[in-house]
């Protein structure tokens, strides 16, 4: 009897793999800079070329990168999401202009409401590179010692702020 | 008499000024050859890097496409990718050094082929185990049956 069970087990555990496949998001790739210092970067801003961030001036706060673009559909549909994230005042977030044409991108501020302390300027990418940014959006968390604690890819929704960002900055913060 | 011969100097004269000093000539020359050099170097050194990027390029995958190199891609994100690798290259980054780079960055994700290390032997050795476990089986299953077959005349052979 059992030598009839064997193969079927074996399509059994066939179907479970499958099964897990089916549900991996391959789009969604771990970050390299998980748990890694975030590379220093100074970059001028959308509001002025002539005013400049450096994420070194963020040193011992928990703050939030979020990489956007004005070109970018995703982006849009999450910034109800990044307003309600900036409200609830658990964490500075700051913006990464991804891409992106300055006069494009503040024209987008304008008409969908600005959250962010500012946002960095990277009209050619290169920022990104060096943050291992493959799509946009992007939403990094920072802790005090300027180390990358989580990384979330793709939009941001109401139920992956409740369920990853606030609990990752509430133990931060706190802890 | 004497007409002739002022004649002849200055007809030395005019071909000596019309030809200009052969040490002038070296000189043009050399500079010409030089220039030639110089000029050809230079798309030897372009082609040596255009090569060089390619070479890269193949290596990478496009982490926004994902089945494709950033060779083949023509996602932005592509050619950011292209364009960072040939100004590295061209400042004299060798190609290791470009995609470590990357790999600092995006991860081992961004390799088109894996690296063989602890966390991939599975994933390398495992086809060919699962090979070797499917053919033992196959081989121990039909020596059985071979042995069964063998009882199985035996007890034909004593009955008969």
């Amino acid at each position: 009897m059992t030598r009839y069970l064997w193969p079927l087990a074996g399509f059994a555990a066939l179907l479970v793999f499958l099964a897990i496949g089916l549900r991996l998001k391959p789009q969604e790739l771990p970050s390299a800079l998980l748990n890694k210092p975030l590379p220093a970067l100074r970059l001028s801003t959308v509001d002025s070329p002539e005013q400049y961030f450096d994420t070194r001036d963020m040193a011992g706060k928990v703050w939030v990168l979020n990489v956007w673009a004005s070109w970018c559909g995703p982006c849009r549909a999450e910034h109800a999401v990044v307003q309600e994230l900036a409200a609830t005042r658990l964490a500075t977030v700051v913006g990464l202009n991804y891409n992106d044409l300055r006069s494009d991108s503040q024209q987008w501020l304008r008409e969908m409401g600005n959250p962010y302390l500012l946002s960095a300027f990277d009209g050619d990418g290169r920022a990104g590179i060096e943050l291992g940014v493959y799509g946009v959006p992007e939403t990094f968390v920072i802790d005090q010692q300027g180390r990358v604690r989580l990384k979330l890819t793709g939009a941001l929704t109401h139920e992956r702020l409740q369920s990853e960002l606030l609990p990752a900055l509430k133990a931060l913060t706190h802890g | 008499m004497n007409k002739r011969i002022d004649n002849r100097m200055d007809r030395r004269m005019d071909r000596a000024r019309a030809k200009p000093p052969a040490s002038i000539l070296r000189v043009c020359r050399s500079l010409l050859l030089c220039a030639g050099m110089v000029a050809s170097a230079s798309v030897f050194a372009k082609a040596d890097l255009e090569s060089q990027v390619q070479h890269v390029s193949e290596q990478l995958r496009c982490l926004v496409c994902q089945n494709q190199s950033i060779a083949d891609s023509h996602a932005q994100l592509a050619q950011d990718l292209r364009r960072e690798a040939r100004q590295q290259l061209s400042t004299g980054r060798t190609e290791r050094e470009v995609i470590d780079f990357m790999v600092q960055r995006y991860g081992d994700f961004v390799l088109y082929q894996p690296p063989f290390d602890p966390r991939t032997w599975l994933l390398w050795l495992g086809p060919f185990a699962l090979l070797l476990a499917g053919l033992s089986a196959l081989v121990v299953q039909s020596r059985k049956l071979e042995q069964s077959l063998e009882m199985e005349n035996l007890a034909i052979a004593e009955e008969s």
